[in-house]
Parts: C-alpha cells; sequence; structure tokens
C-alpha cells in the first residue's frame, strides 16, 4: 500500500505548483497513471482523499487520464497499443525487444486553481 | 555532509511543517480559476531526494546496489556470501530494511561489514528519505559498494528510487518461474535478475524451469541478465560476484549507473523511458 506516499507526494507538488502561482485552492487535479507504474489508480483515489486533508488540495476532484501500454517493436517498427503490462511482445512479429513508449507514467499532468493571488484576497477579507 | 548542503531539512519532512501554514480559514469565495499544465512525477520530491542520496554516493566513488524480492528470498544469505567472497578486494556496507528487528543487521556486522538497520515501522518500502538518514550513519570514505537490502516485498519497493545505481531482483526457485509475470513492475525495473537457491532445482524437477523463468522476464521485454545462484554450494554464486566487479570496473572507466526506476523529467515529459 505504497498508494498513500504517492498520494502525499502528489498533493505536495500540487501545493508547490498552487504556491507558485499564488492560488489559495486546488480544485481539480489530473493525473497520469500507467499500468506499468507499478501505482493502482483506484487505491491512489482513495489515499488521496487522506492525503489532501487540511492542504489547499481539500476540496480537490482527482481525474486519471490515459495509462495504457504502448509498445514499439525494434524489429520489425510496429506499434501496439493497449498491451497487457506482462506480455510486452510485438503484436506483429511476437519479438520481445521492444520499446515502451507509454504506461509507465506516474504524472501530475495538469491543475485547475483557484482562489488566485491568495496574499490579496487575505488582505481585502481581513480589511 | 549536509552541514553544509542544508539538506536535512528536506522536501520529504518540510511538509509537515508547512502543510498546516496551508489551510485556509477564511469564507469560500468565487473567483477566477487558471488550468495549469504540469507534467511533473508524483514522486518528485522522494527522486529530488534520491538525486541528492545520488550525489553524495558518486562524489566518493561508492556504487550503490538495491536488492528487492519477497521476504525469505535469500537477499541477508546472498549478502552474507559476497562479502566472504568479495574478502578485501572490496569495501562493502549495508543498508537494511525490513518492518522490525535488528536481526538482519546483527548478520551482517557478524560479517566484520557495517550495518545499518532501518526499521520502517508498517511501511513496505524503502524511500529516499529513509536511505539519506542511513547515509548519514555511514563512513562514506571507507565504502566502495553499498548494498540496499530492501523491504522484502515484490509490488511497492518498485517504484521508489533511492538513490543507488542498479537494481538486483531476487526470485527463489521455490517461488516458482511465473514469479516474473506476476509481478511485472518490479521485475521490468531490474538490471539483474537472480535465481536463488539454485541447489534446490532437483529437487523442484519440473515445477521450476530456468528457461521459463527468462522467458517471463524477457517478455517484460527486459534484456537483464538473468543469472542462477546458490549460496549453499562452493563458488555458487560466482556469476553474481563476476557481475559485482564488472559493474564496479564500468564504474570506474566513467558509464552513467542509473537503476530503471529512475524517471527523469525529460523521458516523464514525453511519456517514455525505452530500454538501453
Amino acid at each position: 500500500m505504497h498508494e498513500l506516499a504517492v498520494a502525499q507526494g502528489l498533493v505536495m507538488e500540487a501545493e508547490r505548483v498552487a504556491a507558485a502561482h499564488r492560488a489559495a485552492l486546488v480544485e481539480r487535479i489530473v493525473v497520469r497513471v500507467g499500468a506499468l507504474s507499478g501505482v493502482e489508480p483506484e487505491l491512489l483515489e482513495r489515499a488521496f482523499q487522506i492525503a489532501r486533508a487540511g492542504t489547499c488540495a481539500r476540496q480537490a476532484t482527482l481525474e486519471f487520464e490515459g495509462g495504457d501500454v504502448e509498445i514499439t517493436c525494434r524489429s520489425c517498427g510496429s506499434h501496439s497499443v493497449g498491451v497487457a503490462p506482462n506480455r510486452l511482445i510485438c503484436g506483429t512479429c511476437g519479438g520481445w525487444q521492444v520499446d515502451v513508449t507509454a504506461g509507465e507514467d506516474l504524472l501530475l499532468v495538469r491543475l485547475e486553481l483557484s482562489e488566485l493571488d491568495a496574499e490579496a484576497a487575505l488582505e481585502t477579507r481581513s480589511a | 555532509m549536509c552541514q553544509t548542503c542544508g539538506c536535512t531539512i528536506t522536501p520529504e519532512n518540510r511538509h509537515l511543517v508547512e502543510a498546516e501554514t496551508t489551510l485556509f480559514k477564511g469564507p469560500r469565495r468565487q473567483g477566477p480559476s487558471t488550468t495549469v499544465e504540469v507534467l511533473s512525477n508524483l514522486l518528485s520530491a522522494n527522486d529530488r531526494e534520491a538525486a541528492h542520496n545520488r550525489a553524495h554516493l558518486d562524489q566518493h566513488g561508492i556504487l550503490a546496489i538495491n536488492l528487492m524480492s519477497s521476504p525469505g528470498s535469500g537477499k541477508t544469505s546472498l549478502l552474507e556470501a559476497t562479502i566472504e567472497a568479495l574478502g578485501d578486494s572490496c569495501r562493502i556496507a549495508v543498508i537494511e530494511g525490513d518492518l522490525a528487528t535488528e536481526n538482519d543487521a546483527a548478520r551482517i556486522r557478524a560479517k566484520g561489514v557495517p550495518a545499518i538497520q532501518i526499521t520502517t515501522g508498517q511501511a513496505c518500502h524503502l524511500d529516499a528519505h529513509m536511505v539519506h538518514g542511513a547515509l548519514h550513519q555511514l563512513d562514506l570514505t571507507a565504502i566502495d559498494v553499498l548494498f540496499i537490502e530492501n523491504v522484502g516485498n515484490l509490488v511497492c519497493p518498485a517504484s521508489f528510487d533511492l538513490g543507488h545505481h542498479l537494481n538486483v531482483t531476487l526470485l527463489s526457485v521455490t517461488e516458482g518461474d511465473d514469479k516474473p509475470a506476476k509481478y511485472p513492475v518490479m521485475f521490468r525495473v531490474a538490471d539483474l535478475v537472480l535465481l536463488t537457491k539454485a541447489d534446490l532445482l532437483d529437487v523442484l524437477g519440473d515445477d521450476f524451469k530456468v528457461e521459463a523463468a527468462i522467458r517471463h522476464v524477457r517478455e517484460l521485454a527486459n534484456a537483464a541478465p538473468v543469472l542462477t545462484v546458490s549460496t549453499r554450494r562452493t563458488d555458487g554464486i560466482r556469476a553474481f560476484i563476476d557481475w559485482i566487479r564488472d559493474q564496479r570496473a564500468a564504474r570506474k572507466s566513467g558509464a552513467q549507473q542509473r537503476p530503471r526506476i529512475v524517471r527523469d523529467e525529460l523521458t516523464a515529459g514525453r511519456g517514455a523511458v525505452a530500454h538501453p
């Protein structure tokens, strides 16, 4: 169950980006979790509910995009999509000498931020 | 080292202090929102600390090897035999990861080698921050090869860069030759696969076929060498010792050694990690 550690890493990255954009809240988080990344999206979703508490991502939704394994064969050059993670075999010639071109990602793709310029907003409120 | 570089406050522990400060208690206000493309790794904080560890190791010319396997596949026995086989030719240190007990570190120390035990509590893997703490307890000027014995687990350790150079994954023959197909991520990140307890192959007969184990590793598009070893037989780990010597030689000749686990920003952005 290392998904909690990954979820904490995700929240830290979101906080870092939010701070850099002077945003107080993260509304939406989009991640790409590849089938070969070693992380289970469903477990990450659950761990995220815990990790986001008390942070600027406390109301954020978590969405997943992509993640399928794609390979390109070094022998015949053909490209296979949606390959099983434990059988990275060329769909055309059956060779195993392939390059994995997608499916290993564990990426924070994009964030939707709000309450921009948080410091200014704080000053307005306290006035 | 870290008195000068200030790394004892790391991205890994800083959030514990700062998390509360980001808690915004005011009323919710409708305002403009913006979408930001990020494309950074979810484990960036760990990866940064791992890179920091690797820089310390590189500075001292240390080769760091991460041993991963299921519990009981013979990681500590392999280390004991390796320490004996390498003898005075190489100064070894070991970082041991377990949920509890100092047992493994005690076994290594009994061989006259410094060992730091990390007890992770309930954590299922080592991370770069834990290894960083252990590195501080070792005299890095007196080490040629550092072995990191990860927590026995074929799932989680595969995702965490520790700052080491090479991944070695053990598969004991009693576990079955299809283990690589069952745990593809772990066996895909291996730079070397060791089939351990090979002295039992005669007993197992058709229950474990070396060729089948190799085929399952290849089906993960992994060209890493697969070696058969036994700590019970004279000269039974020679192939592994030769591999270590080759890796040390490669290191001395300036080869860039990075475990497969490492995701750098460029490859992450492209979404591809090609095999060498």
